[in-house]
This record gives structure tokens, C-alpha cells and sequence, in this order.
């Protein structure tokens, strides 16, 4: 037993440290650490409860008082009684729907090229760099391509400053969000699967489009998910390719023809005008129209990450 | 024809041809074409990057050649009158950056540590959804937040002479906000990618665990945790819409390093060009700034996410 116990070790004697191990001092300094990180995240909870209360206090007079006529008035930074949110709401949907049919397929079929046809190509790695860097490109500087690219060198086919050239602007803003999750998820699909219908016979198209995708299909979609509610929240670059700020008048223009040589405006380029203010009243209407599409978004990024805890698969 | 090919097989030593066991031409050409589709979408990406940059430099450098360089280093930046001052949108975007780091990196890094390391499963399973819908709040929101919260509330008290409706701290702590889920996701990926091994090996040596939190953990997944601060500081740099709004000066503003009053930064610079811009369109001079900042931003943006990126890759590929 007691083989090496030393009458002394460097300055100690064995009794005295033997009373340091043994005794049950608190771990003093690591409560006090692990406290402090707790309160990180408290603070960070702090903020987002902050934030909604805020919202929902400056809101009320026009949550409580003229809801409906503030859900079915147009944009007017310049009398808040008469301003409100519709054509913000239908400028975003036909934003997400641009966005949906014209980077969600484009940034799938990427991720499939980069997954499954040319995983290891020198070009697949170039795209794949590049791919990443564009995800860190900030937001204004899509605007500039827009600007110079859907606004004006291809105004023919967009019309200008439409909400045509503003959804093909977002689009290219959230292309590499798509290419990035979609990737994670079809690199998340086990080989056996793609063996299994190899081997019987299956081309490589066959093999994606009827093992791989379905597979991978959940991840997709969250990720398609949250490129949608990125596209949802940007103002930036539709400040330059025309979203209208101060007073969107649409007169007796049809729908068509709203879409195609109209002005634009969405949520977040409205609550930027309205921002931009001063007075309660303007308050008040930014506040309520900053709740609406905060619902919008986090119901969007809710569902998204709702999808991935209920179809996360562990192969 | 398979039982032909049997008896054939039977009398002959081998006559499989290649064409018996090529696909039918239909099946063949749809796969050729989608193959062909794929790599078109692929090659999209790059022309995007190609097009940013091209429209950057073209427009960057035809500003550059036309301005009166004097004007580059002047009182403030004003474009409609010719002031060109650089540096006050930099000494800006740096301001602005600065207090949002110094909101976003001990809450970030605090809360991938704890989530990382301290918080139970169950725990971490409620907690991390709700960092991440922070990372989903639209910045024109925070932008708000700003103005009618954070300046008010918090800044004023702080510094009584700050400027009442819009200054550079307001919306540099709004941008802070913005960055804590993306320095929190970052590094707490680097954190949980530390092996197990090298946490119980700690633990095995009598370390408790605040030691192997800090002198283990961290050590072991530094660069990732670096790569997390540089990542946030380039979408701090980005931000446009919060700076808008909050950091006021929309038309343009003096050189000032004051970060209580209100001033520009290059995004906001950008976003005021631009919007209202059927006064700048065209080929005026003004116009033409909003490339030369806009390519700025790029490589500056750029040349960060390019050292993140590598410092990510190195965390992942070490274990």
C-alpha cells in the first residue's frame, strides 16, 4: 500500500497533502465561471425578450387602434395615419416567390454537382471556394450587381427597376446559402445508398433524382428554408435596384402590369422608410410593421428548424 | 435472347460486347444532359463572382482615374458636392465594428462556451434554437431597436452627451447583437469538434473542468474560435441597413471620431447613393463612388472571410 508515500513532497508534508486532496473545498472559482458564462446567455436572452417587449409597446396603438386599415393601406412615410403595410406584404411574397423558383433550383442542382458528380474536381474545389466566399459578401454589394446587372444591362427583359430585378437580385444573394446546406445534407446521404441503385443498374441522374434527393430532401428544405427568411429580412440591395422608399402610388395600374413596370417595395425596405421619421406616430407604425415581419421571419426559421430536428436522420 | 446468350456463353468462351452492356440511348442521353445541366449551375456561381467583380473594378477604377485626388483626404464625406473624404467612411465602419465586437465577442464566445461545455443536453436542446432565431432578426428591425431602444436607454445614460437621436455606438451596439449568433455558432462548432479524448484525458489528471474548458478546449480549437471573431468582424464591417438608420448622416457627414455622434460608414455611404438614386444615377462622379466603396467593402469583406475560411478548414481537418 503504502509504497511511495514521501515524508515530504516539495514543500508539503504527506499530511498536508493528503488534507488538500482529500478535503471537500468547493470548487469555488469554477461556480463562479460557469455563473458568469451562464449570464452570457441570459444577457443574449435579455436582449431578444428586450426587443419583442419594445416592439410590442411602441406597436400598440396601431396593433390596438387601426389594424386592419394598417394591414390594407399602401406606403406613406409622409402621414403615418394613412400608412401602412399592404403592398410591403405583397412586394415580399413576390420577392420569395422569384426567389424560390429561380435560386432554389439553381442552387440544388449546384450542390448536386458539387456532391455527387465531381466531388473531387479541381473545378468542383474552385466552385466550392468561391461558393463560400460569396456567402461573406455583404449584402449592399449585391446591390451593385443588381443594379449594374438586372437594373440596367438586362433592364430590357427585367423592365428597370421592377420587383423582377429586385427577386433575381435576392436570389443571387442567397444562391450560396442554398449551394451550402444543400451540400451538408446530400454529403449527409450514406454511399450505400447511391451503391444501391448503382447496382442495379441505375444511371447517375437516375440515382439522384430518385435515391439521392428524396434522402437528402429534409435538409434541403431547411436550408431552403432559412434562405427564404434571409431574402425575407434584406433591405440593403433592394435600396439600390429601386425598392421604393417614401410613397408608392400603384393609381389604377393592374397587377400585371404592377409586377412587370411598377415600383416595388417590401417589409423591410418599408420599416426602413418609416424608420427614418421622427414622431410617436412613426413609431408606432414602424414598430408594428418591424412585428410583422419578425412573425414572418421566425415562423419561416421556426418551421425550418423545426423540419430538421423531425427528419434529422442518423444513417 | 437471355437464354440464346446463355447457350452461346456455354459454347463460346466469352461474347459480351461493350455495346450489350451499354444503355439503351434514351436513358444515356437524359443522363448526359442533366450531367451537362449540373455543371452549368455549378459554373453559374463563378460567373457571379466574376460579374461582382468586374462590375466593382470597372466602375471602381473609372472613379479613380476621374476624381480630384485631393478630394480623397478631405473635411468629410459629402459626394454631392465632390467630398470624397475616404477615411471618414473607414475610421467609421471601423467605430461601428469596434463597439460591436466588444458587445459580440465575450456574449458570443460565452455563449458557445456554455453551450458547448457546461449546459446539459436536454438544456442545450431549448437553448441553442432560440440563439439561432436571434440570427434570423431582419437588421432594418435592429435598426429600429437602435433608435428606440438601445440609444435611449442605454447609450444616453452611459454617455449624457451622446447625441440624442442617432450616433455610431447606438448602432455599433445593435450590429454587436446582430454578430453574437454567428461568433456563437462558429465557435461553438470549433469547440464540440475537440476530440472527447482530449477532455477526459484532462479529467483523468485531476482537472476540473473549468481548467479543461480554458486550458484544454480552447487551446485545442483556438483557430476556429479566431476564425469565429474574424467571420463576425467581417459581417460587422457589411452591415448596412442597421448603420442606416441608427448611425444618422444620410446625405453625408464630417470626419469625426467621436463614436456618440452621428456620422457615416461605408455601407451606409452605399445605401445612401443609392436609394432616391434617381438624383446620382448616371455617370456622375458621386454615382460612381458607390462602386469604389462597394469594391473596397469586397476585398476588404473578402480578404477576412479568406483567413476565416482557411482557420475553419484547419479545426476540421486536425482530428
Amino acid at each position: 500500500m503504502a509504497l511511495s508515500t514521501p515524508s515530504k513532497f516539495g514543500a508539503s508534508s504527506a499530511a498536508g497533502l493528503t488534507a488538500r486532496i482529500t478535503s471537500g473545498k468547493r470548487d469555488v472559482k469554477g461556480r463562479v465561471v460557469e455563473w458568469v458564462l451562464l449570464a452570457t446567455l441570459g444577457v443574449t436572452l435579455l436582449i431578444l425578450v428586450a426587443l419583442i417587449v419594445n416592439l410590442l409597446d411602441r406597436a400598440w396603438p396601431v396593433l390596438n387602434g387601426r389594424f386592419g386599415d394598417f394591414l390594407s393601406s399602401g406606403l406613406d412615410a409622409s402621414n403615418a395615419q394613412e400608412a401602412g403595410v399592404w403592398q410591403a406584404i405583397r412586394g415580399t411574397l413576390t420577392l420569395a416567390i422569384i426567389v424560390i423558383v429561380v435560386s432554389f433550383p439553381l442552387g440544388i442542382a449546384c450542390a448536386v454537382y458539387l456532391e455527387e458528380y465531381a466531388s473531387r474536381s479541381r473545378l468542383a474545389r474552385l466552385i466550392r471556394i468561391n461558393v463560400r466566399n460569396l456567402a461573406g459578401v455583404p449584402s449592399i454589394v449585391y446591390g451593385i450587381l443588381g443594379l449594374t446587372i438586372f437594373v440596367k444591362f438586362a433592364g430590357g427583359i427585367t423592365g428597370g427597376r421592377t420587383v423582377i430585378a429586385g427577386g433575381l437580385t435576392l436570389s443571387v444573394l442567397v444562391l450560396p446559402v442554398v449551394v451550402i446546406t444543400a451540400s451538408e445534407a446530400l454529403r449527409a446521404v450514406p454511399r450505400s445508398i447511391r451503391e444501391g441503385a448503382m447496382g442495379v443498374g441505375a444511371t447517375q441522374w437516375e440515382t439522384v433524382r430518385s435515391h439521392v434527393l428524396p434522402s437528402a430532401a429534409p435538409g434541403i428544405l431547411t436550408g431552403t428554408m432559412l434562405a427564404l427568411s434571409r431574402a425575407a429580412g434584406e433591405a440593403a440591395p433592394l435600396l439600390l435596384v429601386g425598392g421604393i422608399t417614401g410613397l408608392l402610388r400603384t393609381g389604377n395600374l393592374s397587377l400585371w402590369e404592377q409586377i412587370t413596370d411598377g415600383g416595388f417595395t417590401s417589409m423591410p425596405v418599408a420599416i426602413f422608410s418609416y424608420a427614418r421619421q421622427t414622431g410617436a406616430d412613426f413609431q408606432a407604425v414602424t414598430a408594428a410593421a418591424s412585428l410583422i415581419l419578425l412573425v414572418l421571419v421566425v415562423v419561416i426559421n421556426g418551421l425550418a428548424i423545426w423540419l430538421r430536428n423531425r427528419f434529422e436522420r442518423n444513417w | 435472347m437471355f437464354i440464346e446468350r446463355e447457350t452461346m456463353s456455354a459454347s463460346t468462351t466469352q461474347s459480351w460486347t461493350v455495346a450489350d452492356l451499354r444503355l439503351a440511348g434514351g436513358r444515356r442521353r437524359t443522363d448526359v444532359r442533366m450531367r451537362r445541366l449540373f455543371i452549368a449551375a455549378g459554373l453559374i456561381t463563378l460567373l457571379v463572382t466574376g460579374l461582382i467583380v468586374y462590375t466593382l473594378v470597372k466602375d471602381a477604377f473609372s472613379f479613380f482615374i476621374d476624381v480630384p485626388k485631393h478630394e480623397l483626404w478631405n473635411i468629410g464625406w459629402f459626394p454631392r458636392r465632390g467630398f470624397f473624404d475616404i477615411k471618414t467612411l473607414v475610421v467609421g465602419s471601423l467605430m461601428v465594428t469596434g463597439v460591436a465586437m466588444l458587445i459580440a465577442v465575450p456574449l458570443g464566445l460565452g455563449v458557445a462556451v456554455y453551450l458547448s461545455e457546461f449546459a446539459r443536453p436536454r438544456v442545450r436542446r431549448v437553448l441553442k434554437p432560440i440563439v439561432e432565431v436571434l440570427a434570423g432578426i431582419p437588421s432594418v428591425v435592429l435598426g429600429y431597436f437602435a433608435i428606440a431602444f438601445i440609444n435611449p436607454n442605454l447609450i444616453t445614460v452611459l454617455a449624457p452627451g451622446a447625441n440624442k437621436a442617432f450616433n455610431f455606438a447606438a448602432a455599433g451596439v445593435a450590429v454587436g447583437i446582430l454578430t453574437i449568433p454567428i461568433i456563437a455558432s462558429v465557435a461553438e462548432d470549433a469547440l464540440r469538434a475537440v476530440p472527447l479524448a482530449l477532455r477526459e484525458a484532462s479529467y483523468g489528471l485531476g482537472a476540473r473542468r473549468v481548467a479543461t474548458t480554458f486550458r484544454v478546449v480552447l487551446p485545442a480549437s483556438i483557430s476556429g474560435v479566431v476564425a469565429a471573431l474574424i467571420l463576425g468582424i467581417s459581417r460587422a464591417v457589411g452591415e448596412t441597413m442597421v448603420v442606416a438608420i441608427a448611425a444618422g448622416a444620410v446625405g453625408g457627414g464630417l470626419f469625426s471620431t467621436d463614436p456618440f455622434q452621428p456620422g457615416q460608414t461605408m455601407t451606409a455611404a452605399m445605401a445612401a447613393l443609392g436609394f432616391g438614386s434617381d438624383q446620382v444615377a448616371g455617370d456622375g462622379l458621386a454615382f460612381q463612388s458607390l462602386f469604389f466603396i462597394g469594391f473596397l467593402l469586397f476585398v476588404l469583406t473578402f480578404l477576412l472571410n479568406l483567413l476565416g475560411d482557411r482557420l475553419v478548414r484547419r479545426v476540421r481537418e486536425e482530428y
